[in-house]
């Protein structure tokens, strides 16, 4: 089916008011020889037919909903409270445009508006922009506003090898015409070192220092030494954060960063197989002539109301063409959506609890593990919710083994850093109950023997 | 629409200053522009510069635009007050919005202000 | 600065912030007590406040609900907003999204434990090149602007890979989109700007002048941002073969080709999708956007990693197996993990229900009511290049004896509750105001537009001041941009106090 809602009556006047015969007529200027194609599609579906038959691939999944899950690196199960799904399905919200019409925009220009006022306290920043498409590409926007800012002029740039595999591949990706020289993106250097083996990579012809917080393992570190150090070079630095940790642990802005990036996925965002997700993006105010991507700013109208617009516009692609810092041109305006509804939902006192909650069963998880014979915590720096066990046997070994009681089971680190082979990276989050932990604990305990 | 008869001008609508070596955006310029909001001067002091090079990046709330050097010679002095006021930049163009002073420059291949006049009268119908 | 010495009257506010909302105590939702030990926070990492907004879920609920009445939508009225595609979003397509059985997958399970999903990425791959004619699809791209940044890295790639490394310019016509000379520049190529010619095709001596080993390609918006269809497109794309260079189509108009034209077939090397606009996907008051990229057979070995494929044939009694697999000279990855998976599930739904002939409809239907209102409106309003168009056609927001401007025609249709055209775009239109309705919108609709245009083309005469100060009738009217960009007020007030509070 269609949804065309012209009658052939209708469709027979409109083309007598074109002064055509009929539909062919327009068009002409196609090319004759490849003009009205057979395309080789299955036929057209009702919607009664449509719904079952994509019943039937989701039916073939299995869930974190069906099983119980530990499975994290980068994206995270979290509970999602129901009223976020009720507002997101409000057309006037889904179905509308990029606000560059105020007038009849106020709903998504003050809705950002708000999603920018509490990124910027969860990150301890002086401004955020609109958004981005995920964790990795904010990560690789901040390579391309610190290249900006120093006008090409600073060409290396230093990323920690314990910032998410992904995120460094698509900041490879994405600056391998801009002749950078990407420092510290080794998965073979000391992973153990902390702060201090970033700190030895900085030097005058560094832009930018980029650094995970809780880094890819999980562990808390505090950045302010590297950021003093970052600073001394004449360098940015950037951090890219879990904004759940924000919830309770010190700030990146506190530590001296200069662009605090991450994923936004953990905040009322579905896991949906990797995305849509959100790339929350903050930085200074001294920096933000230099900020990729679509920023409301407050403002009046003509009849002396309080509202708000797309400001600083003339930055952006469809202005500045090629000299803007990015091409970046939508932002991910549902999600931001439903990353603020979550936070205003959960409040400070919610969302803390979230926090808290993932922290305290982590690290449940984590000891009842440690305790059983062959395993053991690969890092003793402090953790969140995530940490790397070493484990008796290959990673997909236990994980298959997991898989038929029904759970999955952690990240394989050795598929991303050779010297981490039969290390697994397990999350614990709020959703997972104490019975579940001690069901992981019980199943890695029987693996161990087998 | 204001064109100093003392000053020279390029075909990018900047101005230069023989006497003083010091050029900006014409009157002209800024008005096309509309309300400048952020000025960034891409040159530094003590550098040698080739006329027609970008001098500096203007955003305005619609527009962008690059102002290029109206001639060569040696940057003496940048205007570091545009930085934090670029609305100078629409309010008095020829006098506190300059931009940057040029050593040594030459003027000769300028426009002087009745033929930059004409130019500006062409574009503007 | 100059000194405000009159002091400014306080704004009125019309629906209060998260934060002027808030009250400190109030929670919409709690979480259950801790049922394991509690462990001890490492204290010197730890952040001294968070003033977030607290609320109940009846506050959030009415404030996002009195939010949500300030915006225009497509549920609400037409949306011609040229070059955006502003079709109407099938509700099938949210409710397949949020199954369960997609939205609780997470994105680094097994493979054998998403074989629905992998099955479903597989088969839109299939079926996009088929749509299009290209031979390999990537559907990793978050948006069109990604896809255009994935394709001219896929572009340089394949020059080096042949050790052609002097190609460092990208021709980009007068009429295109601002992303391309933006994806262009972020890889430090030089861009080069092709005119149209007097019937707004790319014009062609111009082109051929352009042409030399340099040329890394060309960026082609075909149909292009005048809603017109090359008229030399076969010739354009040869000149560009011969001296080397590969073309790029910009898919963003692919809504006028379904099933009228593949683009592989015409001989274009590479095109990005804009699933939100063509293949129906809400546009989500600015994203989330899904832009997969489509490639002939020489190029597909430098698609973004991973991508979808059969690892397994399987046999009459097992399904095949499908997995990731990374072409052999990737440009890398372009983001995390697979793609908008939540876009792509809403698309592939969409075609399901189309098949061929439906897609067909799509497109003639859309270019029938574009070239209705072209009809309907040539008389009142100036169109610069005339002839049959595609999905949109570009008009001139000016009426002669009046001094009003596209901006002002714009601003007074939405007193009509329309949503005004793309204006000001493309720029070798003056005063342009790009309109394209889409198919889904019947003639009543584009009647009632029509005349409203008509209308206030005649007000334009009679009264142009009511233009000048429109909009009218909408619950804000237009805004101090200056003001906003000057004085960069970019986040909540937050009351004093607020934190300790």
């Amino acid at each position: 089916m269609t949804y065309i809602p012209h009658s052939p009556k209708e469709r027979d006047a409109m083309l007598a008011t074109i002064g055509v015969k009929n539909l062919e007529d327009l068009f002409k200027d196609i090319p004759a020889k490849h003009r009205f194609p057979d395309l080789d599609l299955p036929p057209a579906l009702t919607e009664m037919e449509a719904a079952a038959e994509l019943a039937g691939y989701a039916d073939a999944n299995e869930t974190t909903q069906s099983f119980v899950s530990f499975l994290g690196a980068g994206a995270y199960n979290h509970y999602i409270p129901a009223a976020i799904d009720h507002i997101l399905r409000r057309g006037e919200f889904y179905t509308a445009y990029t606000p560059y019409q105020p007038e009849i925009s106020q709903g998504t220009l003050q809705a950002i508006f708000e999603y920018q006022s509490m990124m910027t306290l969860l990150t301890g920043m002086e401004v955020s922009n609109a958004s981005h498409y995920d964790g990795a590409t904010a990560v690789a926007e901040a390579a391309n506003m610190a290249y900006a800012q120093f006008r090409g002029k600073r060409t290396r740039m230093v990323i920690s090898p314990t910032v998410n595999p992904q995120y460094r591949e698509t900041l490879r990706t994405y600056t391998q015409g801009m002749g950078l020289t990407l420092a510290g993106d080794d998965t073979r250097a000391n992973l153990d070192g902390g702060p201090e083996t970033i700190e030895k990579l900085i030097d005058e012809n560094t832009a930018l220092v980029i650094v995970q917080y809780p880094d890819y393992f999980g562990r808390i570190y505090d950045y302010t030494r590297l950021a003093d150090a970052v600073h001394a070079a004449g360098a940015l630095f950037c951090v890219t954060a879990n904004p759940t940790a924000l919830a309770i642990l010190k700030t990146p802005g506190e530590m001296g960063a200069d662009i605090v990036v991450g994923e936004g996925q953990p905040l009322g965002i579905p896991l949906s197989f990797g995305g849509p997700y959100l790339g929350f993006f903050t930085t200074q105010k001294k920096y933000i002539h230099k900020m990729a991507g679509r920023l409301v700013g407050e403002t009046v109208d003509n009849r002396g109301q309080r509202a708000f617009v797309l400001t600083l516009t003339a930055r952006e692609q469809h202005i500045k063409r090629e000299r803007a810092t990015s091409n970046i041109c939508s932002n991910q305006g549902l999600l931001a959506l439903a990353s603020a509804v979550y936070l205003s939902l959960l409040g400070q006192t919610g969302f803390r609890q979230v926090a808290e909650l993932c922290y305290h069963k982590a690290h449940y998880a984590a000891e009842q593990i440690s305790k059983l014979k062959g395993y053991h915590l690969c890092f003793d720096t402090p953790f969140f919710h995530e940490f790397s066990v070493c484990c008796p046997k290959p990673v997909a070994e236990i994980n298959a083994h997991l898989l038929e009681h029904g759970i999955l089971g952690g990240y394989d680190l050795g598929q991303d850093y050779p010297a981490l082979k039969d290390h697994m990276l397990i999350a614990v989050t709020e959703m997972n109950t104490r019975e579940e932990i001690d069901l992981l604990v019980e199943i890695l305990e029987e693996v161990s023997h087998d | 629409m204001n064109i100093p008869a003392n000053l020279k001008y390029s075909k990018t609508d900047e101005w230069f200053d023989p006497t003083t070596g010091a050029m900006g955006l014409t009157d002209y310029a800024q008005e096309q522009l509309s309300d400048i909001v952020f000025v960034e001067i891409l040159l530094s002091v003590g550098e040698t510069v080739k006329d027609g090079q970008p001098a500096a990046s203007v955003e305005s709330v619609k527009a962008a635009a690059e102002t290029y050097t109206a001639v060569s010679g040696k940057v003496s002095e940048i205007n570091e007050a545009l930085a934090d006021s670029p609305e100078i930049l629409n309010s008095d163009p020829f006098g506190a919005g300059w931009m940057v002073k040029i050593e040594g420059g030459d003027a000769s291949g300028l426009m002087d202000a009745d033929k930059y006049e004409k130019y500006c009268a062409e574009r503007s119908h | 600065m100059i000194e405000n010495t009159v002091p400014m009257e306080k704004p009125k506010v019309v629906e209060p912030t998260l934060f002027e909302l808030s009250s400190p105590g109030r929670s919409g939702v709690t979480f259950p007590q801790p049922d394991v030990p509690v462990a001890s926070l490492p204290k010197s990492l730890l952040r001294k406040e968070l003033p977030l907004p607290e609320l109940a879920e009846v506050d959030v609920i009415r404030h996002y609900m009195h939010l949500s009445k300030f915006n225009y939508s497509v549920d609400g009225g037409f949306y011609p907003l040229g070059s955006c595609t502003m079709k109407y979003n099938p509700k099938i397509n949210e409710d397949i999204a949020r199954l369960p059985g997609f939205a609780f997958t997470h994105p680094l399970q097994p493979i054998e434990s998403v074989q629905g999903n992998m099955a479903l990425l597989y088969t839109m791959q299939e079926w996009l090149k088929e749509i299009s004619g290209f031979k390999a699809v990537t559907l990793q791209p978050s948006a069109g602007a990604q896809g255009e940044l994935t394709g001219v890295l896929i572009m340089r790639a394949y020059h080096q890979s042949r050790g052609d490394t002097k190609r460092i310019k990208m021709l980009i016509p007068d009429s295109a989109h601002g992303t391309n000379p933006a994806s262009s520049g972020m890889i430090g190529l030089q861009i080069v700007q092709i005119p149209s010619d007097k019937h707004g095709n790319v014009d062609l001596a111009a082109l051929k002048a352009e042409c030399d080993d340099t040329v890394v390609g060309l960026m082609l918006t075909n149909p292009n941002t005048l809603g017109l269809f090359d008229e030399h497109l076969e010739e354009v794309v040869k000149t560009i073969h011969a001296c080397g260079g590969l073309v790029y189509g910009d898919g963003a108009n692919l809504n006028a080709l379904l099933g009228v034209l593949r683009p592989g077939d015409a001989g274009i090397d590479l095109m990005h999708f804009n699933l939100h606009k063509t293949f129906s996907t809400p546009h989500g008051g600015g994203g989330p956007g899904s832009g997969p990229v489509g490639v002939t057979a020489s190029l597909a070995d430098f698609l973004p990693a991973p991508i979808v494929d059969i690892v397994d044939e399987g046999d009459d009694d097992i399904p095949p197996l499908y997995g990731f697999i990374n072409p052999p000279k990737t440009i890398g990855r372009v983001k995390s993990f697979h793609g908008h998976f939540g876009v792509i599930l809403r698309a592939f739904t969409y075609i399901a229900m189309h098949g061929p002939e439906g897609l067909r409809q799509i497109s003639e239907y859309a270019v029938l009511n574009a070239n209705y209102l072209l009809a309907r409106l040539r008389s009142t309003y100036n169109v610069p290049y005339d002839r049959i168009c595609m999905h949109e056609f570009v008009a001139e927001g000016m009426v002669e004896g009046s001094d009003v401007r596209a901006l002002d025609i714009a601003k007074r249709l939405m007193d009509y509750d329309f949503h005004p055209p793309t204006n000001y775009f493309p720029m070798i239109v003056h005063e342009a105001l790009m309109i394209e309705p889409t198919e889904t919108e019947n003639k009543d609709t584009l009647d009632a537009f029509a005349e409203a245009l008509i209308k206030i083309a005649a007000e334009a005469k009679t009264n142009p001041e009511l233009l000048h100060e429109a909009p009218h009738k909408t619950p804000f009217g237009r805004m101090d941009e200056v003001k906003a960009a000057r004085e960069l007020v970019l986040c909540c007030w937050l009351p004093e106090d607020y934190a300790s509070s």
